[in-house]
């Protein structure tokens, strides 16, 4: 029987999009058979670990491996010197530098690859590599970016002496790197003279570092015998690496396969194709072994992909009203010693003219330096999509200074200058065009939850007493889904992501990817994209990803990117696989395409009752009853080159009680509404939310990298380096409101990042707007406890 | 470096090594025994991704010898599953989402396996500090939370 409830229970049986099904990945997670690269043994494998340098600018006068060669158990100790004949002791990095594998005369920063040590086994490596003999002539030290395109600044990069045609601008200083701008200068200066009010910010967005639990590593094991590499390796994006690899090994791209197992977690520092990867490489290619290295918790916080230490200048013109005229953002943006970061190419600043934020703004200019100092290479997008989280902190900071000078509340502020429903899309001064939004609703859906006039008068009440309560806002865009190919490429290749189909004879179906799941779920959400599109139940959906020798060719997963470009690519194959189906069906049913319509997991011939073929029938059939003149089977690869990119926004709503005495800050709650979009599985979507905040967390409130003045770096281990516990961690409340893309086929935008990008000003907004009475419009991250003491002193509020 | 022999309880089933001594257990399980359940973070006893269970404790694997493990009962996350399915702890964090790249889980979850013999009806605090040993990067701890609390639940109704 036909009936509304048959077809409800036929819909509900698919777990589509929409639904908060189980995840299809966490059965064997929870029973210990993840297969993570550290989990990989293969026969006659060995271990590869490497001699760091102490120093963070020296010259290496010599390096003597005689004795660590001598150690019973070492394979091979490779230095510079065996990987020039290769021509492989210099790689390129993604952002059009080049980066030394092991370093060539010269170490540019603490902890550089010097060496790299064969062994048997981790603990022999490990003795071996102290065996490593490297005798150093220390060089004086750039750690201060403001002081790297001075006179007296030391040169760091002696390979570059002269060359001052940069991959991105012509180069002002040997240790300036790139300049970079957006918008309309003059005008933008013109509106600022003439302006009732300015503003001006300066703030530091500190050097951090993704650190997700599993570190970075790789087994590389070339088979001499069939001519094939061989390596498993934990990256976000495997097939670059696989284009990478043969460019620099010379051998052809069918003879590289790189697999990107089960990856702990990568926020980023996954991106990047890192010294130790490319030694393991040639180890193995010169051993004829497979090698396996695998960096330990220091190296990876101190080498692989740091985060931001952006120094940046926020201004404001405005009328008295609060309305904007013009921005005004400039940035020195320290990149270390080498430019790796992962951004599009024609971006070196990323993402960062996103600095208009939410607002209708009718002229703005960005203006970006980036240099070289003696610091760790990096510069990658740590769970944010290239420099977005910059760019929202930098607007949402000014904004609240503005506010604070006007007198205007900081929800007012907002509300007066957002670009208006009615104005999407809305190209933005900075050349984005913002694809949707409703930023009043989610505004003022957060203010209402909370009773933001409420926590102002308790707040009010608090002041009085003496006591240090703040309320952090930030109504975010971000800009996610890198990218339309005709701008976005990486060394070359567009940012177009891939998805190909197979529907089995059964019905039942295998997808492969160019994404790489880290944690998001895509064993999941894209089965329910598939189960929804094809009527199948996601239950019988395999996703494969991160083999490049099986899943067509993609860019990866960064940059909020699967969903938004993977997902839509795989929403496109499988309604190309559904239009043959179509056809199919017709033959069968002897009709017209016409004459049929589509419900839920079947072909209905309209108007006749009980003339229907499902997707099981039509699947059966591509093997063995297509129309005359068809390809038999039922299969699709889709290719998608996303129009636009995508822009989720949010607004978070902080409130914290900071301990006048000790600095001590308690998060006592935090709101954060997010639109995405189109929601496919809100389970994960709550999930990358909560991980996503307790990130931004870390970052706004206890992650830091300081180097001392001789570029030693202070803070290595978890020890020192801040990752939030179940202790510290806020509860979260989280809420949505859904304004569909209009370019995506099923309107989804992205997820993962925003918490991310939203929250981490939203803490520095309550931090200072704890602060805000007494004059105070600005405090640089991270709000620990002695930094916050400290401004307490500062201001006199201490009791004794 | 000379070896020596090692007997322990693995899961139930007695293991019989051959180490030097400065062998970490984590090396051990995952290497020599090939249950790589337990992974390796930190090195440093600060992350509990190589959390197991030794004589009815929770213990980080990374930073104890297998010597010392003579002669004891260790259990890891490859054990907590039965002919008869899954443990109810097991599936609480599937069914509260209580995970998402899967590389803390099982630390996570032989944590939680003798937190809720330590504590078999906590609160929410109480969740929090007896699993704060364990760091996870993904989740942000709010569903383990749930799911360690589901756990619970379900373990006195059993």
């Amino acid at each position: 029987m036909d009936t509304v409830a048959d077809k409800q229970k036929r819909e509900d049986s698919l777990n589509g999009v929409g639904c908060s099904r189980k995840r299809k990945e966490d059965a064997r997670f929870i029973q210990g058979k993840g297969n993570y690269t550290d989990d990989i043994k293969m026969p006659g494998m060995l271990f590869a670990d490497m001699v760091r340098s102490p120093y963070a600018h020296a010259r290496i006068i010599s390096i003597n491996t005689e004795k660590a060669l001598a150690l019973p158990g070492v394979h091979a100790v490779l230095t510079a010197a065996d990987l020039k004949p290769l021509n492989l002791h210099w790689m390129p990095t993604l952002a059009g530098d080049v980066q030394a594998v092991l370093a060539d005369e010269k170490v540019h920063f603490q902890y550089q690859e010097v060496a790299l040590v064969v062994a048997d086994d981790r603990y022999i490596a490990a003795d071996a590599i102290d065996l490593v003999e490297v005798e150093y002539e220390e060089l004086p030290v750039l750690v201060d970016p403001h002081k790297a395109m001075t006179a007296e600044a030391p040169i760091l990069r002696e390979d570059l002496v002269g060359k001052m045609e940069g991959a991105h601008s012509t180069r002002k200083h040997d240790n300036h790197i790139f300049n970079w701008q957006a918008g309309e200068k003059d005008a933008t200066d013109r509106v600022f003279d003439a302006a009732e009010v300015t503003v001006s910010q300066d703030m530091v967005y500190h050097r951090v570092h993704p650190c997700p639990l599993e570190t970075c590593g790789c087994v590389a094991s070339m088979d001499k015998i069939n001519g094939k590499l061989t390596v498993y390796l934990t990256s976000q994006a495997p097939h670059v690496v696989r284009t990478v690899v043969s460019m620099l090994s010379g051998l052809p791209e069918s003879s590289v396969r790189i697999v990107s197992p089960d990856i702990g977690g990568g926020f980023g520092n996954k991106v990047g194709i890192y010294p130790g990867y490319v030694a393991s490489i040639v180890a193995s290619i010169v051993l004829g072994v497979p090698v396996k290295w695998v960096e330990d918790r220091m190296e990876n916080i101190s080498t692989t992909a740091f985060a931001r230490d952006y120094h940046m200048r926020g201004e404001l013109a405005a009328d008295s009203n609060g309305i904007i005229k013009a921005l005004r953002v400039n940035v020195l943006a320290d990149h270390g010693a080498f430019d790796s970061c992962a951004d599009p190419s024609k971006f070196p600043a990323g993402f960062m003219h996103i600095c208009t934020g939410s607002y209708d703004i009718p002229v703005a200019h960005l203006n970006v330096d980036g240099v070289y100092t003696n610091k760790a290479p990096g510069g990658v997008s740590y769970r944010c999509s290239f420099r977005v989280t910059e760019a929202v902190y930098v607007i949402e900071r000014t904004m609240d200074v503005l506010a604070q000078k006007l007198g205007i509340d900081k929800a007012e502020i907002r509300r007066r200058n957002f670009v208006k429903k009615e104005q999407f899309p809305y190209t933005t001064c900075l050349g984005f065009e913002l694809d949707s939004g409703d930023y009043h609703t989610a505004l003022e859906k957060v203010l209402d939850a909370v009773d933001y006039k409420g926590l102002r008068r308790e707040q009010e009440e608090k002041r009085a007493n003496g006591e240090l309560m703040g309320i952090g806002l930030v109504t975010f865009t971000e800009v996610v889904g890198a990218g339309p190919s005709k701008s976005c490429d990486i060394l070359g290749v567009g940012m177009f992501d891939s998805a190909e189909i197979r529907v089995h004879p059964t019905g039942s179906v295998m997808a492969r990817m160019g994404t790489i799941t880290q944690g998001q779920g895509h064993q999941t959400t894209y089965a329910q994209i598939i189960a929804s599109e094809l009527g199948i139940t996601s239950d019988e959906i395999a996703i494969e990803e991160g083999d490049t020798d099986t899943s067509p060719y993609g860019l990866g997963t960064y940059g909020s990117r699967s969903t938004p470009v993977g997902g839509a690519a795989t929403a496109v194959a499988a309604r190309k696989i559904k239009a043959k189906a179509k056809k199919i069906a017709a033959h069968l049913l002897e009709v017209s395409e016409d004459d049929l319509e589509w419900e839920v997991d079947r072909f209905k011939v309209k108007g006749v009752p009980g003339q229907e073929k499902t997707m099981k029938d039509i699947a059966w059939a591509a093997y063995n009853n297509v129309p005359e003149g068809m390809e038999p089977g039922l299969e699709a690869v889709d290719y998608y080159d996303p129009p636009n990119f995508t822009f989720p926004f949010g607004a978070y709503l902080c409130v914290v009680d900071i301990d006048k005495d000790t600095g001590v800050t308690d998060i006592r709650r935090f709101y954060a509404l997010d639109d995405c979009g189109t929601r496919i599985n809100p389970m994960i979507i709550d999930g990358q939310i909560h991980g996503g905040l307790t990130e931004g967390y870390a970052v706004a409130m206890g992650q830091e990298m300081p180097y001392d003045e001789e570029g030693n770096l202070l803070g290595n281990t978890l020890m020192d380096y801040f990752l939030p516990t179940f202790v510290e961690t806020p509860k979260w409340e989280t809420d949505y409101t859904v304004t569909p893309s209009p370019h995506h086929p099923i309107g989804a935008k992205g997820v993962a990042e925003s918490p991310h990008v939203g929250s981490i000003p939203t803490f520095t907004s309550a931090m200072v707007d704890a602060f805000a009475h007494l004059d105070v419009t600005h405090m640089d991250m991270p709000h620990n406890a002695y930094r916050v003491w400290k401004q307490i002193k500062a201001l006199g509020l201490l009791d004794n | 470096m000379a070896k020596q022999a090692v007997s322990f309880t693995l899961n139930g089933k007695t293991v019989d090594v051959l180490v030097e001594p400065r062998e970490l257990l984590i090396h051990t399980l995952r290497e020599n025994l090939n249950q790589t359940g337990a992974h390796i973070g930190c090195e440093t006893s600060h992350c509990g991704v190589c959390t197991v269970d030794i004589d009815g404790e929770s213990v980080k694997s990374c930073t104890l010898l297998t010597v010392q493990t003579a002669g004891s009962d260790v259990k890891s996350v490859e054990g907590m599953a039965t002919a008869d399915g899954l443990h109810v702890i097991q599936q609480a964090f599937v069914d509260e989402h209580g995970l998402q790249c899967g590389f803390c889980t099982p630390g996570m979850l032989m944590r939680a396996y003798r937190f809720l013999q330590e504590n078999p009806d906590p609160n929410d605090e109480e969740i929090r500090w007896g699993m704060s040993g364990n760091l996870c990067r993904c989740t942000g701890y709010q569903n383990i939370i749930n799911a360690v609390r589901t756990a619970a639940k379900n373990l006195q109704q059993a």
